[in-house]
Parts: structure tokens; sequence; C-alpha cells
């Protein structure tokens, strides 16, 4: 059976990551889980189970939540993903962010990136979730650690975050 | 104004970091490592043959394989045992790569190490190992009949056999007016961090010194145990646990075979190495738990008192035992809860099958031994016609009683003697919380409804902060930045918050100047571990003494400086100042600044210090032979015994007439914890605790065949519960303080999951009218009881009311049911609005 070196062809792939155009040399069935991670070194996407079903590593592909774990970096070529390093830095973290410090919507943090960037995309769309519909919106995100409770609560408070800054952002307008 | 950060609900400190992407777990690091694979048994009992690896050499970017042979001296040995017991007669561990024996399903046979990891699993697939198959041994009823031997030389499979007897259990229930006898099992499940488990090494050849990075629970343990293994002096060797995603268990064992494969290729390779499980290795590969068969034989008199106890239980250990049996020796002892048996008799056997090892899950052992007495508890009530809470109340010990001595041994080899609890207290918070009174008006109304409700409950003590110690490392720097270290480990529990409030109460400084390290052996190398709930009593007081020494020496120098006494002296927001009169003081860089006669004046606390430095005697040496340069403080934390938490927990849940899916309309948990640091992370505990608990309830299981093979080992298929799985829990609190350590805190981490198969068992039969035996329990389960139920093949209670006395129409084919949603209704048993 021995032969030929098993030698894998390499793509040029580029993807528009939080704004910004990244380019990476990389094999056609590279995971766009691992691209994020290892090739363009940005971590805060975990991989909780590699088959499509925790959610960990859920990112905002041209907007709408992706499981990067089940797509190939070659799929993503020339759109664009939101991954939590998106969602707002350390010194001024974006509403969904400050609702889970808030809430205590995290114990070890691994999910969380997935819940952020799923919550992110909802709340786009439903802002003013009750607190049924706010459960039903993760629902699709496993946690370990939470028992899901606090990542409730952080949902509705991120609603009403975004809405004070958005009265804001119009108060300032006029 | 005085800072006392002890008992506040303050935002963790950890989260701005985690929630911004700049968590640092174990795959996040190590950008520049080679990726290490495994290939795995496939088979769950079988002798290798042969291994072939020529067709794997032709993988471009290979760069090693390794199979046991190619192991040398100690890494080729058997992995340790860690505790071993006198009773653990015949234990069993593995090799890092198996040795002419597989003995699971997920055994890890040869070792690739190639330039990322779809490249090694490439080599991996390209690997043939022939296999001779031999008979597995799987599940319990199997190991006992012993028809087949998971280790040859070890008789009937048995591992360990225990015994332990309290008072003379024949003839007390012999004596007993009424007797029982229960068949009860729990099924297997599985920690299921979300992070998988990981390792990565880097060897450095100038030092010829080890790093390691492993997503552990204790990394002083892998430290000294990879030292071992690799023939290394322990000086030569550190271990770090970064960010861990989640552990609960799992993550204790230790060494796994990877955390001594990984390291050892390093140094092999002279190359950083990398590994990180995937979740079907998680499956396969790393510890299960929960698996047991409990008979309970009990005595009791007309009113529900306990005369005589009588447990038999047979435990499945997996194939190996590393752990030791540490798992049912805290079924056999904690299953007493607040409950004074009488007299008890306990025995165990523990038990090899090809399947997974155990190590302890949350809870460990404690959710099977709640689960045989609460529904033992159960079972007396309905045998006398009594309400649940009655019986119970009967047997509690009471608090005037403490502390209580069961007369037994402890999973720590000390007397099982509980510190404090008012069990009567919590009791009766419970059933405020629940409305247990209030619930025959609801269930009747649930009934006329055609509706199936039923209430029930569970209550356990956890035995919380085992020893031997743990220690607390704090360091004031001249800024009057605060440095904290303590060897365990985190693994999501806040410690970087709640170390700081203790050391902020303590020493009377700003939360924000304190910086908690955690899980580094450079840091602090004695330490144990996170597991058993042991973190916050025993690395928080660890912290509280080493505190109180800092400031008992802050306040030594700054009197000095000062010309001051000590008692006159107070520290707020890390300045020391004297009481009544603020204007006097100096702040605790200061004092740092002054505490080192080493005065160079880098910073503007030294410069400002010069102006107290003190009489220069000529004939005394600058640091006192008494004395140590620096404000710094250690001290280690070592208790006589654990503390004892206790909780209790109750559920309505519905019953679906037509599919028997199980509904929890409501969840109500009361706990005691002692203090607590932040009540915050508590409920936070709670919660995940109880969610956890849902799962093992109701949804997960290890689903072997017979051959052994493990039928769901992905999250399709192992059924861990999503948001709209777990309810809203409603929680209260009682404090009642461990006079056994300074801060007089128990621990919380368990607590939540482990009377929850007890309370939903006990909820279901409430609802259906018969008894309900073993856990987990899925709908079809809870239908084929129904239809056994139907034929008389299973009993009824005694004293069933949940169950509608005609068939209800809406159980009619095609006829829709009561669309209402049970917890829009303002009813005792709805579900109250969450609280924002
Ligand atoms: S890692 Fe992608 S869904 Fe689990
Ligand atoms: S916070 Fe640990 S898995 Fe969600």
């Amino acid at each position: 059976m021995s032969g030929d070196p098993v030698v894998e062809e390499l793509l040029d792939v580029t993807v528009t990551v939080n704004g910004v155009p990244r380019h990476a040399r990389v094999p056609a069935r590279r995971l766009l889980s691992d691209f994020l991670r290892h090739d363009l070194g940005l971590t805060g996407t975990h991989v909780g189970c590699e088959h499509g079903v925790c959610g960990a590593c859920t990112v905002l592909l041209d907007g709408r939540p992706a499981r990067s774990c089940l797509v190939f970096a070659v799929t993503a070529q020339a759109h664009a993903v939101t991954t939590v390093e998106g969602l707002g830095t350390r010194e001024a973290m974006g509403p969904v962010q400050r609702a889970f410090a808030e809430c205590h919507g995290l114990q070890c943090g691994f999910c969380t990136p997935g819940f952020l960037t799923t919550v992110t995309a909802y709340l786009e769309e439903h802002p003013h979730p009750t607190q049924d519909e706010a459960r039903e919106a993760i629902s699709g995100n496993l946690c370990r650690c939470t028992g899901y409770q606090n990542i409730v609560r952080s949902v509705l408070r991120a609603a009403e975050l975004r809405e004070a800054a958005e009265a804001d952002a119009t108060a300032g307008d006029s | 104004m005085t800072t006392s950060m002890f008992g506040a609900p303050v935002q963790r400190r950890e989260d701005p970091r985690l929630l911004t992407g700049g968590g640092r777990y174990l795959d996040d690091l190590g950008h520049d490592a080679l990726a290490a694979a495994l290939v795995r048994s496939p088979h769950a009992h079988a002798r290798i043959r042969d291994i072939d690896v020529t067709d794997a050499l032709d993988v471009d970017g290979l760069v090693g394989i390794w199979t046991h042979e190619d192991l040398p001296g100690r890494v080729g040995e058997p992995l340790p045992l860690l505790i071993p017991h006198p009773t653990l007669t015949h234990g069993r561990t593995q090799y890092a790569l198996a040795r002419d024996e597989v003995n699971h399903v997920g055994e890890p046979v040869v070792l690739v190490v190639a330039r990322d990891r779809y490249v090694a699993e490439d080599a991996c697939q390209r690997i043939r190992v022939d296999y001779e198959l031999l008979s597995p041994v799987v599940g319990i009823e199997d190991a006992r009949a012993a028809t087949h031997l998971v280790h040859d030389d070890v008789p009937d499979n048995v591992s360990a056999h225990m015994l332990q007897e309290v008072g003379d259990v024949e003839s007390a229930m012999a004596a007993a007016p009424h007797t029982l006898e229960l068949d009860l099992s729990i099924e297997r499940s599985a920690s299921m961090p979300l992070e998988g488990r990981g390792v990565y090494a880097r060897w450095d050849d100038e030092r010829e010194e080890l790093r390691i990075y492993s997503s552990t629970q204790t990394s002083t343990g892998v430290r000294a145990a990879v030292a071992a293994k690799l023939d290394l002096p322990l000086a030569k060797v550190e271990c770090i646990a970064p960010d861990v995603g989640g552990g609960f268990g799992v993550k204790i064992n230790h060494p796994w075979p990877e955390e001594v494969l990984v390291p050892w290729a390093a140094r092999v390779l002279g190359r950083p190495v990398k590994w990180t499980e995937d979740r079907r290795e998680h499956f396969v590969s790393s510890a299960h738990e929960r698996g047991q068969l409990h008979r309970v034989r009990v005595g009791f008199d007309d009113d529900g008192r306990l005369l005589a106890l009588d447990v038999k239980f047979w435990h499945d250990n997996g194939a190996y035992t590393p752990y030791g049996i540490i798992v049912p020796i805290i079924t056999s002892t904690q299953l007493l809860g607040p409950y004074k048996p009488g007299t008890y008799r306990v025995e165990f056997w523990s038990l090899y099958t090809n399947t997974v090892l155990v190590t302890p899950y949350r809870g460990a052992g404690r959710p099977q031994g709640c689960f045989a007495m609460e529904r033992t508890m159960d079972a007396i009530a309905d045998e006398l016609g009594l309400d649940r809470t009655e019986v119970r109340r009967r047997n509690f010990i009471q608090p005037d009683e403490m502390p209580w001595d069961h007369g037994l041994l402890f999973q720590d080899g000390r007397p099982l003697r509980y510190d404090s609890g008012d069990f009567p207290a919590t009791l009766a918070t419970l059933e405020r919380l629940v409305g247990w009174d209030d619930f025959a008006a609801y269930r009747d109304q649930a009934r006329a409804e055609g509706r199936r409700v039923g209430l029930g409950i569970g209550c356990y003590v956890e035995g919380t902060g085992v020893g031997p110690y743990e220690g607390g490392h704090i360091q004031v720097e001249t800024s009057g930045r605060v440095n904290v270290s303590t060897g365990l480990t985190s693994q999501g529990q806040g410690h970087e918050t709640v170390f700081a409030q203790v050391v902020a109460s303590e020493l009377g400084v700003r939360l924000e100047d304190v910086h908690v390290t955690t899980g580094d052996t450079r840091r602090m190398p004695y330490a144990v571990g996170t597991f058993a709930s042991r973190a916050a009593v025993m690395s928080g007081n660890a912290i509280a003494l080493a505190a109180r020494q800092v400031r008992a020496k802050a306040l030594r120098i700054a009197a000095d400086a000062l010309e001051v006494s000590p008692e006159d002296l107070e520290i707020v927001d890390g300045d020391v100042r004297v009481k009544g009169a603020p204007d006097t003081h100096m702040g605790l860089g200061t004092v740092s600044v002054m505490s080192n006669p080493l005065r160079y004046a880098f910073d503007e606390a030294a410069k400002a210090a010069t102006q107290f430095a003190g009489s220069n005697d000529p004939d005394k040496p600058p640091v006192a032979d008494d004395e140590e340069p620096g404000l710094e403080g250690k001290d280690f934390y070592s208790p006589t015994q654990a503390t004892f938490a206790n909780g209790m927990h109750a559920a309505v849940v519905e019953t679906d007439p037509v599919t028997a899916e199980v509904r929890i309309l409501r969840y109500c948990v009361v706990h005691d914890c002692g203090p607590m640091i932040n009540p915050m992370v508590v409920e936070g505990q709670v919660h995940g605790g109880v969610a956890q608990g849902v799962g093992g309830a109701l949804y997960e299981r290890m689903v072997y065949d017979g051959g052994g093979q493990l039928l769901n080992a992905s999250f399709m298929d192992f059924l861990m519960p999503y948001a709209s799985e777990v309810p809203f829990i409603e929680t209260d609190h009682l404090e009642t303080p461990s006079p056994l350590n300074p801060l007089g805190i128990k621990g919380a981490g368990e607590a939540g999951c482990i009377p929850v198969s007890a309370v939903i068992a006990s909820a279901i039969e409430d609802a259906e009218g018969f008894p309900i035996r073993s856990m987990p329990i899925s709908p079809v389960e809870l239908w084929e009881l129904r239809r056994r139920h139907e034929r008389g093949e299973w009993p009824s209670l005694r004293h069933a009311h949940g169950i509608p006395a005609d068939p209800p129409a809406a159980t009619a084919p095609g006829d829709p049911r009561d669309p209402r949603d049970p917890r829009d209704e303002p009813t005792p048993a709805t579900r109250p609005e969450e609280q924002r």
C-alpha cells in the first residue's frame, strides 16, 4: 500500500473578519472554526463538539448565526464573519457582553462566545423579547455550567441596554 | 466606611476578558506546537496481535508514531493508582498506551504526532491494528455474573468489597414493626464539560525544563505525576492550568495517558506538542460516573422512624480504578443524608466492566445515595399513609444534636461527623417556598382538567471542603497592588473574584487592587485541587489566614512609623490610618516599601516612605532575625475533617397523559452552605448543578450495546439539557456557619445536582400513582411502566392520589390537551416570573 506521499493542495482564502479582510493559504478541508482560531489566531471562537450541536463555535456569517465547525473556510470566501472579538473590547464591551457580565451569564466562559453571537443576531431581529422568547432564542446552544437561568436574564438585560443605547444615540442626534 | 466585600454579590472580575474573546483555554495556547492524535481501540475487549504503521509513514507532515513498545522506563509502566484503599484489593490501572490488551473502546493504543491535527488523524487512519477479540463484560449484571472476566487475574470482576455497620442491623430489622425492600438503580452519565481535556507541553533544552499546560483540576498533581513518569526533578517541571472550560470532576484524574504522552513526546522531539481532545474522544476515553444498582432493606416503626437500614449496592467502576473507590465510599456514607438511620449496615462491590473508567462526576456518588435514601423515605411515607415531609422531619438529626457523628468513616478516612446544619428549618423554608400544603388543591384542580401533576422532594447532606490542605500567598507591592496566589485551579467557579473578596475584606483593600492567580505551580507549588466542593473552604480560609498575617505585619510596621499602637490602627481601602484620626495615615504600598530595607526610590511610594524611615540602629541587622523583608504572608489551611453543607429541593412535574413526556413546572431549592462569600456565584453554582441534575434525571445516559460499543458518543445522541429543558429555579438560603474554619463557610459546588433524580422520581411517582425505581427515565420508559402498571405487573402506590380517577377525556385520540400553559396561571404550582 505504500506509495506517494499524501500531500494536500492549498487554497487561498480571504474572508472579511470583524470588518477586516483576512487571508490565509489553507487546505480545502480546513473548517472555518479552525481557520479563525489557528490560521488567524482569533481564539475567541470555541469548539465544543465539532458536529454542529453545541453552538460554542457560532459566529455571524453575513450577520446571521452560523456554526463555524460546519462551514469550510473556503465556503466563507468573500463573505463577512463576525466573531466574539468583533462584538466589543474589554474597555468598551457591547450591550450583550455587558449584560452577561451584569447577570452572571457565564461561568467557565467556554460556551459564552457562541451565546454572545447568537444573542446579538437574535436581538437585531427581536429587540424586545419576552422571557419565554429569550429562553427560546438561546435554546440551540449548550452550556454545561450556568443552568441557563442567568443567560435568560442576560438576554433580557441586553435588550434593555440596547434600547438605552439607541435612545442615547437618538438624543445625541437631536 | 469599612471595606467589606465578603457576602456581596459583586460582578466577576474574570468576565470582561472571557466576554471579549480574551480567554486563554488550552487549545488557545501553543500556536507553534505540533499536534498529537491517538489511535484508539475500536473494541471493548481484545488482545493486540500486531500494529502496522507502514502506510502512515507516507503522510506528508508526519513527525512521529509510537506504540507501547517504544515507551521507555516509567512512561511504559501502568499509570498510578492515586487513591489506594485497603478494601480495593484488586486495583488496576491502564498503560499510557495499551500493552497487549485493550479493555474498553477508546483506550489509547498508538500515539501520532504531526504538523497539525488534520494530518495526525490522516496518519491514524492508516495505522492497522490486528486484534484478537475477547468477550466483553458490559454493565453491572454482566460483571456480577462474572461469566467473563475483564482482567484475567481479578476474580468475579470485583475490585473492592467494603462493609461498614453501626449497631446491630439484623436484630433491629427483625424487631421492626414494618420492613420494606427496594431495588433502585441509576445509570451512567458523565461530566461533559464543554471544553474537553487537553495538554500542551514545551521542553526547554537549554534549561532542561519542562512546562506543561493542562486543562486540569489539579496542576500540582499533574506536575508531580509527570515529573515521576519522565524521571525529571520536580524543580524542572512546572504545570499551569490556564482558563479551563468546565471540569465537573473528569479533569481531576491525573495523569491521564495524554498528560504523560504529550510531555514525553515534546521532550523526545525537542519541540512543543499539543493534544486537544475532540468530543468523541471525550465520550470514549474520559471518565464517566453514576452507574449503580442498590438493594435497600429498611425497618421502621409506626411513626415512620428508621430502626434499621441495610443497603447493598454494586458499583460499575469501568475498566480501571486510577481514582480508587471514592465514588462508592461516598455513596455508602452520604446516603444517610440528614437522617438518623437507627442502625445501619452498608456493603458494596465495585466491579470491573469493559467500559470507560469511572472517576467522580459532580456530586460524586451522592446523587445515587440520595436517590436510594429519598426513594426509601417516600416508600415509608406511602406504606404508612403519612405526609412525605412528616416522615423526613421525624428522622432528622436535630440542630441541638450537632455535631453529629454517624460512627462511619468518610471518604477522607476521617469520621463522618456533621459540623452544623438546621434541617427542620431548611425543610420549613422549602415547604413555604414550594407551597407544599397547598399542593393538594392544585393537584385536584389539575386532575379535574385531565392533567397529571405531582410534587416531589429530596433532602441531602454533602460533605464539602475535604482536606488535607490548601495554601494562600499574599504579597503587597509598593504600588499597593495585592498579589494573591493559591494552588488550586478554577474551572469557572469565579475564584479570581471570590478569593479577591476574601482578601479585600480581611486586609481592608479595594477589590480592584487584588489580583488572584490560581493553578500555577510556579506561584504555589503546594496544592491539592478543585473538586469535592472544597475550593472556597480550603483556599478561601488559607487566603484569609495569609491576609491576616499580612494585615498584622502591616499594622506593626505602620504603628512603628506612626508611633502609635497597632490596636489603634485600621486599614480602609488600602490606607492604614489611626482610628478616629484619619488624617494620620499611610498607604499600604508605603508600608510595603518600609517592610523592605532595600529602598531605592523607584517610584513615588518609595520616595514617600523615606519620610518615615525609622532609627537605623547600627547594632542590629537591617532585617531582624525573626523577620523577612517584604509585606508578604503565606499560610495553609488544613482542617481536621470535612464540612457538611445541606439542602432540600422540591419540584412540581406534569406528565403527559398520552406521550408520557415529563415537564418540570417548578423547581425550588433551599440551600445551606454557611456564609456565602458571593451569593451571586453560589446561586450560579446551584443553577448549574440543578441543570446537570435534570440531565441525569431525564435525559443523560451512556448507551452501551452488548459488545461494549457506546452508541451515543456525540452531543446528537447523548442528550444534555438545553435552556428549553431546564426549569426556572427558585432558591432560598440558610446560613448555618461551620464551627470548623475561620470563615465559617461550607462548599457549594456540587449540591445542586445531588437530589435532582430523587426529586423528579418522587414527583413523577406522585403524578402517576406507581413507584419509580430507576433513573433517568425517558418518556418511552414511563409509558412502558404505565402499560405494565395497567396490566398489573407493576405495583400501585398504596396512597396514590396523583392519578386521575377516570381516564381523562383529554387522552382520547385526536382530542387536544388543555392548551393552557400552567406556567401562566397564578396557582401555587405556577412558575413565578423570573426575576430580572
Ligand atoms: S463546535 Fe460547532 S456546534 Fe459545537
Ligand atoms: S459557562 Fe461553562 S459551558 Fe457555559
